[in-house]
């Protein structure tokens, strides 16, 4: 009776999980797997000979001056990119959040960026910027569009950046928006009677009140920018002189360049450890702020 | 929160000023495809003088578009389908049965969703490559099943957990199977979960371009992305052709916009809230 049971039970999984979990293994799990063994080995790309290295590789990425150079450039594009689209998208959901007409069409609008892969949106913008913007800057004079911020690093660190915001601005103010509505107007209109200001009513009423929304965007945003490849490779390739490399796209690139999978596998590894601490640490910080209506 | 009505006016009006300055790249991209490419370098500002559609036709042939269109469509609708498909089963077993395979597996889908898919891309290339199955619709599909997984498995395990078990039951006391009763039973229910992933999937799977790119080589397989890399690589000074190319490779999904915004925006909320 019981393997009859058992029998029974192993069919129901195979035929409902059976196809999902196979290739989540073999797509998922398994490649993760030999990821990290990978870290360990000095495989070569042509001859699949290895041997067990040990943490060599991981003592080399961190030995890697461009490595911690372009780590360090993602951290700083990161943390613009994430500022400046949580701030507007906050800023436009509250605007999108007071009720009139044509607030829904807006929203639409405002999202629409969202649709559209980075590689297309990069396209679009380098046109912009070392076309569109060139031509404005010379027919008016205006020393600051003059020549292509493509071609320079510091203004190429901008253009990733504000290219970055306008794209994650739509999906982020979805996300307040939902936050906003749940905020209790009766909560709002009480503390206006009792003699808070706007301002205060933001800081010390709808901010808390959606601090879970404010987690989420920043998590969403935070892990996204530090993933920022398709962007980076169609805006600047990484240009001018490798100097607008962001993390995930150089791992990209040293992966399949270099010979050595071991030292690209251990990158893409240290990048993904990056990425989740800061996520988590951040979840965790601003969910102590959170309180109940 | 309603602002007094001449005031809401004014501030509607200025909300619609930043949108136009929002979406002017796309506007004025638009706007330059129906100019030479020579007339785009002199005034990319300009109005053009008529709208004709030589730029739409040369970026047709030379980007081949209607391969890429054919072979993003076929790869989009089967992996989004399969995965919706496999996944709604699988988060309904997870749901039903407290077997603890199942909790650990749930578990391991979980932590999985935090892994980019760069800590992915080297073993997957060496496996794959190794099997000779890459270069192929088939693995893409396959793959796109594997990523997708965790979460949709996720979204409906979250939603089935609040579909109550008495209608299930009284068709079991009737007869009926368990796969019978799922189809019949439970997957009408999930309609609104089903939109939902339908459309953060879709939007995924059309739009992606490094794991195509790392899997399908032959020019014929091409998805629209990998269209778009092969053509502004090889032909990056013939402007004009190349935005038409770009325009048309967001026109297909802007119409999948426009016909399910409101659930595209419901879907983006709750997936995100999840």
């Amino acid at each position: 009776m019981t393997n009859k049971k058992l029998l029974h039970n192993t069919g129901t999984f195979l035929i409902f999980g059976g196809p999902s979990i196979f290739a989540f293994f073999a797509v998922v799990l398994i490649p993760f797997l030999f990821g990290l063994y990978l870290t360990f080995t000095n495989w070569d790309v042509r001859s699949g000979d290895h041997t067990f290295l040990g943490l060599a590789n991981y003592v080399e990425v961190f030995q890697d001056k461009t490595f911690l150079t372009q780590l360090w450039f993602t951290l700083k594009y990161v943390l613009f990119t994430v500022i400046i689209a949580n701030v507007a998208a906050f800023f436009l959901a509250f605007a999108l959040t007071s009720g009139f007409k044509g607030q829904q069409l807006l929203r639409t609008g405002f999202f629409t960026p969202n649709l559209i892969g980075g590689l297309v949106l990069g396209y679009l913008w380098q046109l912009l910027f070392s076309q569109v913007l060139p031509y404005l800057g010379k027919k008016y004079g205006w020393a600051l569009f003059e020549t292509s911020w493509l071609t320079d690093t510091n203004k190429a660190f901008w253009a990733l950046v504000i290219v970055s915001a306008w794209q994650l601005i739509g999906y982020l103010m979805i996300i307040y928006i939902s936050g906003l509505m749940s905020v209790p107007v009766d909560v709002i209109e009480a503390a206006g009677i009792d003699g808070a200001n706007g301002f205060d009513k933001i800081r010390k009423i709808i901010l808390p009140l959606t601090a879970p929304a404010i987690v989420i965007c920043i998590f969403i945003s935070i892990s996204r920018s530090f993933l920022t490849y398709d962007l980076n490779l169609a805006l600047t390739k990484g240009g001018p002189f490798n100097s607008t490399e962001l993390s995930s796209y150089h791992v990209v690139q040293k992966a399949f360049l270099s010979n050595e999978y071991g030292v690209g596998q251990s990158e893409a590894v240290v990048l993904f450890v990056v990425v989740a601490v800061i996520a988590l640490t951040q979840a965790y910080f601003l969910k102590k702020l959170e309180v109940e209506a | 929160m309603r602002s007094p009505k001449p005031l809401a006016f004014l501030k509607s009006i200025l909300l619609y000023i930043v949108l136009l300055l929002f979406l002017l790249p796309f506007l004025l991209v638009i706007l330059n495809t129906f100019k030479t490419t020579q007339q785009f370098v002199e005034n990319p500002l300009s109005w053009p003088k008529q709208f004709n559609f030589d730029n739409y036709m040369k970026a047709i042939d030379d980007m081949d578009f209607m391969t890429g269109l054919l072979n993003s469509s076929i790869i989009t609708i089967s992996s989004v389908f399969i995965i919706i498909f496999f996944s709604s089963m699988t988060g309904y077993m997870f749901v039903r049965f407290k077997w603890k395979a199942n909790s650990i597996l749930f578990f391991a889908m979980l932590a999985s969703m935090t892994l980019p898919f760069q800590a992915l891309m080297i073993p997957l290339v060496l496996i794959y490559g190794e099997l000779g199955l890459l270069n192929s619709q088939g693995s893409l599909l396959f793959m796109y099943l594997g990523f997708g997984v965790p979460f949709a498995v996720f979204t409906f395990h979250g939603f089935m957990k609040g579909v109550p078990l008495e209608l299930e039951e009284s068709a079991f006391i009737d007869g009926s199977s368990r796969l019978r009763t799922f189809f019949q039973i439970v997957v009408p229910l999930l309609k609104p979960v089903m939109v939902t992933l339908i459309v953060l999937d879709t939007l995924w799977i059309w739009n992606d371009y490094l794991l195509p790119s790392l899997i399908l080589q032959s020019p014929s397989m091409r998805t629209l992305p990998l269209s778009n890399y092969g053509f502004f690589s090889t032909y990056s000074v013939d402007f004009s052709p190349l935005m038409a190319g770009l325009i048309m490779t967001i026109i297909p999904v802007l119409i999948l916009y426009l016909v399910l915004q409101k659930q595209i925006i419901r879907g983006i909320t709750e997936g995100a809230l999840k």
